[in-house]
């Protein structure tokens, strides 16, 4: 629907891909026909929302969405090349129960693991994107989410595309301990690599945002934004409340509370999403070249 | 006794009856050396038995315990001309953190590292060593200023976690725990982590993305602490000890998967029963690490650190 928009469209180099995402089935919706806003109570059509991008059309509610409809809202005809597919977990720990959980949210979520990663274009840019999935672990960050995040990295370092990150996250996977720890650091430090060779990092927070995902990768963006209501922090409200023995108000770590407190750089609604990400890569643009900062 | 853990117990027990027999002795004028030495015996055996089998969850009490000693002690014991330096230089001074440059066997270092209160007073005022951002921010310029004189920067982890408070998540606790682990990174000086009781999540990796990172023999370092681990996963905070087990937290367990490079032994008993011996022992570490690390260029030192943590993790593909 932007495409229009942009009419000096980049040459897209593809890359050797595990899989292209055409190819992949296409999800059913099993709510059903009729869907009920988690917030207002609207019951609607979900043709019709799905037409609204999952959000409602009274109260303007964003309603999660999972990796395969963010990527086929925000890039050129949804289209996909898709990074290390194949990956999975490992149970380092021997954990009780670990293998059992992963099969169970691979079954209900039909992803491999809470991270997609891969490129496509957005407005005939080439980008690398990474799209967290809040449906596989609550999006918690192990072994696999930290090594693909860190490759999609490498990879914006070493083919010079922006690197836009959709969050959202629940947190560390504690299954994974100390070694999902540690991946706040492997990628924290690639980024830090990214930004010493001038590549934009453009981070977008989608409700929920919260751990050690928001301590690492989130809060690195050049640019942050956020969608309207998205719930982002450090901790949660809960522990929150339970130290300092006060009930937080309603708009405590919403977007629009960290907007004020100058935590991120704009909040961003959905229907205006690919077009705000197209409109800031362009701005690091010079005659149609997006520009590495020495 | 105030100061003993639970696994303690026998060994005191033990100690109450063969003081009770010596008294006894001396008061009825019997001699009873012959089963005091038996029982002297038995007492050693005992006390090999309990300290050198000290499970996870005992640890994790040993870690915690309140006459563990703590940065400022270590600083005291190791270093010499400490100055402390303080503030962030954007909202106030942290005391949860503490930091400033001191000389290691001669040798200009930063020193940085999370601090405990030794009393209620002082727990209050230091938020029992969990920073906000304020602190992780002041530990940032400080090493930044290590980076800028060439100093090596040393940093000692003992938390329970980042402080989980309103005004800390205002004022940015993620942002400023996500900066300091790129920058940490990026930095070009020799930099040595010591987890020397607690690292507990992300306010402990702060302050731990280092060329080396060590463990004192009886501290834990883990994602999320025991308790809170307990209660997610069984929605029972009381059932820590058995989250400690699972989560693999101990010295000898992240030396295993290779996230730690070297274990600072400690005296029998744990730290806190011989602070000039413990301190001793991780000043003996301190030096092997750093002489081996000066040895290294600018570059190489980053390279070094980056691959270091490039290679964690596990999975299949
Ligand atoms: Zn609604």
């Amino acid at each position: 629907m932007f495409k229009d928009l942009f009419q000096k469209k980049k040459k897209y180099a593809t890359v050797p891909s595990v899989r292209d995402n055409h190819n992949r089935p296409k999800r059913e919706i099993p709510e059903g026909i009729m869907n009920k806003c988690p917030k207002c109570g609207n019951i609607q059509y979900f043709k019709e929302l799905e037409k609204n991008l999952k959000v409602c059309s009274e109260c303007d509610h964003h309603m999660r969405l999972n990796a395969f409809e963010r990527i086929s809202m925000t890039l050129d005809d949804g289209r996909f090349f898709e990074y290390d597919s194949e990956m999975t977990s490992a149970d380092p720990l021997n954990f009780p129960g670990y293998v059992e959980k992963l099969k169970q949210q691979h079954e209900k979520s039909g992803l491999h693991e809470a991270v997609i990663t891969g490129e496509g274009t957005i407005g005939g840019f080439p980008v690398v994107m990474a799209v967290m999935s809040a449906d596989f672990f609550t999006g918690s960050m192990g072994s696999v989410v930290g090594e693909k995040v860190t490759r999609a990295i490498e990879m914006a370092i070493q083919k010079q595309y922006p690197l836009i990150i959709f969050s959202t996250s629940g947190g560390a996977r504690m299954q994974e301990s100390i070694l999902s720890l540690m991946q706040m650091a492997k990628t924290s430090a690639a980024l830090g690599k990214l930004h010493e060779s001038g590549g934009l990092y453009i981070s977008v927070i989608t409700d929920p945002t919260f751990g050690g995902i928001t301590a690492s990768f989130t809060m690195l963006g050049d640019i942050i934004l956020a969608e309207p209501g998205a719930v982002v922090g450090f901790a949660g409200r809960r522990v929150i409340e339970q130290t300092i023995r006060q009930k937080l108000p309603d708009e405590f770590q919403t977007a629009e509370f960290n907007l004020k407190h100058g935590q991120i750089d704009m909040v961003v609604h959905r229907k205006d999403m690919k077009q705000t990400l197209a409109k800031l890569i362009d701005l690091h643009t010079v005659k149609g070249e997006v520009t590495h900062a020495e | 006794m105030q100061n003993e853990l639970p696994y303690e117990q026998p060994l005191s027990e033990l100690r109450q009856k063969i003081d009770e027999l010596k008294r006894f002795g001396s008061e009825k004028g019997i001699d009873f050396s012959e089963e005091i030495a038996r029982l002297e015996e038995r007492y050693k055996k005992l006390e090999q038995e309990i300290y050198t089998n000290i499970s996870p969850s005992q640890k994790m009490h040993l870690a915690r315990h309140h006459q563990r000693p703590t940065t400022l002690d270590f600083i005291s014991h190791i270093f010499t001309d400490f100055v402390e330096l303080h503030g962030d230089r954007l909202f106030g001074d942290d005391l949860a953190i503490v930091g400033g440059i001191a000389r290691l066997n001669g040798v200009p270092v930063t020193v940085i590292g999370h601090q405990r209160g030794k009393d209620t007073k002082d727990n209050i005022a230091r938020f029992f060593g969990s920073p906000h951002p304020e602190g992780f921010r002041k530990a940032l310029r400080l090493m930044y200023q290590a980076d800028k004189f060439n100093r090596p920067i040393i940093t000692l982890i003992d938390t329970k976690g980042a402080y989980p408070g309103n005004t800390a998540e205002q004022r940015g606790q993620a942002e400023a725990i996500a900066r300091n682990l790129r920058d940490m990174a990026m930095l070009k000086v020799p930099i040595i982590c010591v987890v020397i009781g607690e690292g507990g999540s992300g306010g402990a990796l702060a302050l731990g993305v280092g060329n080396r990172v060590l463990m004192l023999e009886n501290a834990i370092y883990s994602v999320i602490s025991p308790n809170g681990a307990a209660s997610i996963l069984w929605k029972d905070a009381s059932k820590a000890d058995q989250a400690a087990e699972a989560m693999k937290i101990t010295a000898k367990d992240l030396l295993e998967m290779s996230v730690i490079e070297d274990i600072i032994p400690e005296p029998q008993g744990g730290a806190h029963k011989d602070v000039e011996a413990t301190s001793l022992l991780l000043k003996e570490a301190l030096t092997k690490h750093l002489n081996e690390l000066l040895k290294m260029t600018p570059d190489e030192l980053r390279e070094d650190r980056y691959n270091k943590f490039r290679q964690i993790g596990q999975f299949q593909e």
